[in-house]
C-alpha cells in the first residue's frame, strides 16, 4: 500500500498548480493514499486552500515562523520527520521543490528520483536525462522513495472540489543561519508562464528590450503568458523568470508561438510537451522547425503586426 | 578562507547524445568530454572571490574515472591552486557523491563549497543540496549573483517567480546558475604551469566510511518520443486560419 506525502507549494495566497500536478502523478500509483504538507506563518488560510485539492486525504498544516517556510533549511527537517509515516514523498519540480527535496532525501538517506515524467508502478518511473535527449526507467529497490514531479508531464488535478481533513503541526526548527532577504518579481498581470494555456515567446531575433513589447502586446491580445529563450534573457531583453528551457521553465501550454528563436536543444527541452508549437523565424533552416507543428518563415517585425490585426 | 569547487566530467554540451541501440546507456565512446558547464562557472566564481582578496586558496575536486584528471588540469590552468581526484570507475549517484565530498570537506574545512546546480548528463540537481544537508551547513542554490563577506554571503537565486535574495552564514554550499559569470578562457602558458600544480588521486572507497549504498537502479535507456512532423505555411492568413481551425485562438 502506497502512502504519498506531497509538499505543497504556495505564494502565501494560492496553492501552486505544480502541487496539483504532483497529485495527478501520485494518483497513477495504484491505491495510493495522498496527503499534503503545507508550511506557512499563516498556515490556517493556506491549509484551507490546500484542502480543496481533490483526491487528498489529509493536509498537514505546519505553522512555521515568518519567511522560514520559504527556505529549505526551515522546512526540510520537518518533511523528513513526517515522512516516517509514508512510502513516497513527492515535490513539484519547480525551483522550490528542486531546492528542498534533495535535502529531504539526504536526511532520509536516499537518492532522489528527479523530474518524474511517467509513473510505471509504485517503484518504477521514467525521467529525462541529457536535456531530454534520453529517457531512463528508474526503479527504487528501497522501501521509501523521494522524488520531484516534472510538472509539464502531468495535467493539473482539480483544485476546487476536494475536502481534505486539516491536521495542525508545529515546526520547532529555529535555524538562523539562512535568512530570507527579499523576492524581486516581475509581478506580471499576464497569465503565469508555467501554467498558461497559451505562450508567446521571443528570442534573440527580437533584437532589443524595446522590441520585446511586440511579444507583450501580442500575448495580451490573445490572453497568453510570455516566455523567452536563454539568448534573449542573457542579452538583457527580458527578465530571467521568462526563460524557457533546460535550465529555465519546462512548460506544456496548448499553444506555444515563438518568434526569432532558432531552437537550441536546451530551449526545445523546455517546450517539447506543448500541444501545438508555432515557429516564426527568418531562417527556414533553424532547428526550431524540426519540432514545430506549424512553421512560417518570415520577418517577425512584419508577421507580428499582421497577427495583431488578424487574430 | 579556502574554497572547495566540485566539478564533474561530462559529455560536452555541444554533443547530441545518442542512446545505444540495446538500451544499456548512451554512446560515449570517442565523444568529446568537458567540465560540466555549471561547474566551470563555479570555478570561475571561486577564482574571482580569491582574486578579490576574500579567499586564500581554491581547491578543485572531482569524482570520476582516471581520465577526469584532464578536467582537473583545465581547472588548474584556469587558476585553481590544487586538485583532488576521487577515483571511481563506475558512475555514482548523488547521495554517494555528497557523502564522498563531505569527507573532503571535513579534511579541508573550506569556508565555501561552490558547484554547478546540476550536471548536464544526469540532470539530477541534487548533490549540492545533499552535501549541505549532510554537512549541516546552509545552502544557496541556483545562484546568479554572489557577494562574499567575512562571515556571511549574500546570494541572489534564480527562482520561478524572479530573483530571490538570501543571506547565509559561512561555511555554506553554493550551487551556480548560468548567469553568475562567464568563465575565462585558458591560456597556453597557464596550461604548462598547471602541469606542475598538485593533483592528488584517492580511491572513492577511502572517502565513504562504510556508507550504505541505497542506489536506484536504472533499468533501461531509450530515445525520447519524437514529435510528429509539422507543416509549413506560406502566409499569416494561412497560419491564422489553421490556429482558428484547431480552436487555439
Amino acid at each position: 500500500m502506497s502512502k504519498i506525502l506531497i509538499l505543497a507549494q504556495h505564494d502565501g495566497v494560492a496553492i501552486n498548480q505544480g502541487t496539483a500536478k504532483a497529485v495527478t502523478a501520485a494518483k497513477q500509483i495504484d491505491g495510493a493514499i495522498i496527503d499534503l504538507v503545507v508550511f506557512s506563518d499563516n498556515v490556517d488560510s493556506i491549509a484551507v486552500e490546500a484542502s480543496k485539492l481533490s483526491d487528498v486525504n489529509t493536509v498537514h498544516a505546519v505553522s512555521t515562523p515568518t519567511d522560514q517556510w520559504k527556505l529549505a533549511a526551515g522546512i526540510a527537517p520537518k518533511i523528513a520527520e513526517l515522512a516516517s509515516n509514508y512510502t513516497h514523498v513527492f515535490g513539484p519540480s519547480t525551483t522550490f521543490g528542486k531546492d528542498i527535496m534533495p535535502c529531504v532525501a539526504a536526511l532520509m538517506g536516499l537518492n532522489q528520483i528527479s523530474d518524474i515524467m511517467q509513473v510505471i508502478d509504485a517503484k518504477t518511473f521514467k525521467r529525462p536525462i541529457y536535456a531530454g535527449n534520453a529517457v531512463i526507467t528508474v526503479n527504487a529497490p528501497q522501501d521509501k522513495i523521494v522524488a520531484t514531479i516534472r510538472t509539464a508531464s502531468f495535467k493539473t488535478n482539480d483544485m476546487t472540489s476536494g475536502s481534505a481533513t486539516v491536521e495542525n503541526h508545529d515546526n520547532n526548527n529555529d535555524q538562523n543561519e539562512t535568512r530570507f532577504i527579499e523576492l524581486q518579481s516581475g509581478n506580471s498581470e499576464r497569465p503565469d508562464l508555467q501554467t498558461a494555456a497559451k505562450v508567446i515567446s521571443g528570442g534573440r531575433g527580437l533584437g532589443s528590450e524595446e522590441n520585446f513589447e511586440l511579444m507583450y502586446n501580442l500575448a495580451d491580445k490573445i490572453g497568453a503568458a510570455t516566455g523567452a529563450s536563454r539568448a534573449a534573457v542573457d542579452a538583457g531583453y527580458c527578465p530571467n523568470e521568462m526563460q524557457v528551457g533546460q535550465t529555465g521553465k519546462i512548460i506544456a501550454p496548448d499553444l506555444y508561438m515563438c518568434f526569432g528563436i532558432s531552437g537550441a536543444i536546451q530551449h526545445l527541452t523546455g517546450i517539447k510537451d506543448a500541444g501545438t508549437i508555432v515557429a516564426i523565424n527568418k531562417d527556414g533552416e533553424s532547428p526550431i522547425y524540426e519540432v514545430a507543428d506549424i512553421g512560417l518563415v518570415g520577418d517577425l517585425f512584419k508577421v507580428v503586426p499582421e497577427l495583431m490585426e488578424k487574430l | 578562507m579556502k574554497i572547495l569547487v566540485a566539478i564533474k566530467r561530462v559529455v560536452d554540451y555541444n554533443v547530441r547524445v545518442q542512446v545505444k541501440p540495446d538500451g544499456s546507456g548512451v554512446a560515449t565512446d570517442g565523444v568529446k568530454m568537458s567540465i560540466n558547464p555549471f561547474d566551470e562557472i563555479a570555478i570561475e566564481e571561486a577564482l574571482r572571490i580569491k582574486e578579490a582578496g576574500k579567499a586564500s586558496e581554491v581547491i578543485v575536486v572531482s569524482i570520476g574515472p582516471n581520465t577526469a584528471q584532464q578536467q582537473l588540469r583545465t581547472a588548474l590552468a584556469m587558476g585553481a591552486d590544487s586538485a583532488i581526484l576521487i577515483e571511481s570507475d563506475v558512475e555514482i549517484q548523488s547521495l554517494k557523491a555528497a557523502t564522498s565530498l563531505l569527507n573532503i570537506v571535513e579534511k579541508e574545512q573550506p569556508g565555501l563549497v561552490i558547484m554547478g546546480k546540476q550536471a548536464i548528463d544526469d540532470d539530477n540537481n541534487q548533490t549540492p543540496q545533499m552535501l549541505a544537508t549532510l554537512w549541516k551547513r546552509p545552502q544557496a542554490t541556483f545562484v546568479s549573483k554572489l557577494e562574499v563577506n567575512e562571515t556571511t554571503a549574500l546570494a541572489t537565486r534564480e527562482v520561478d517567480a524572479g530573483l530571490e535574495t538570501i543571506e547565509v552564514t559561512l561555511p555554506a554550499v553554493i550551487s551556480t546558475d548560468l548567469r553568475l559569470n562567464e568563465p575565462r578562457f585558458v591560456k597556453l602558458p597557464d596550461i604548462m604551469k598547471a602541469k606542475r600544480k598538485p593533483l592528488d588521486i584517492i580511491s572513492i572507497a577511502d572517502t565513504l566510511n562504510g556508507f550504505n549504498d541505497n542506489e536506484l537502479s536504472i533499468q533501461k535507456y531509450e530515445s525520447p518520443q519524437p514529435r510528429e512532423k509539422g507543416i509549413m505555411v506560406e502566409s499569416v492568413d494561412e497560419l491564422v486560419s489553421l490556429l482558428k481551425e484547431k480552436g487555439l485562438v
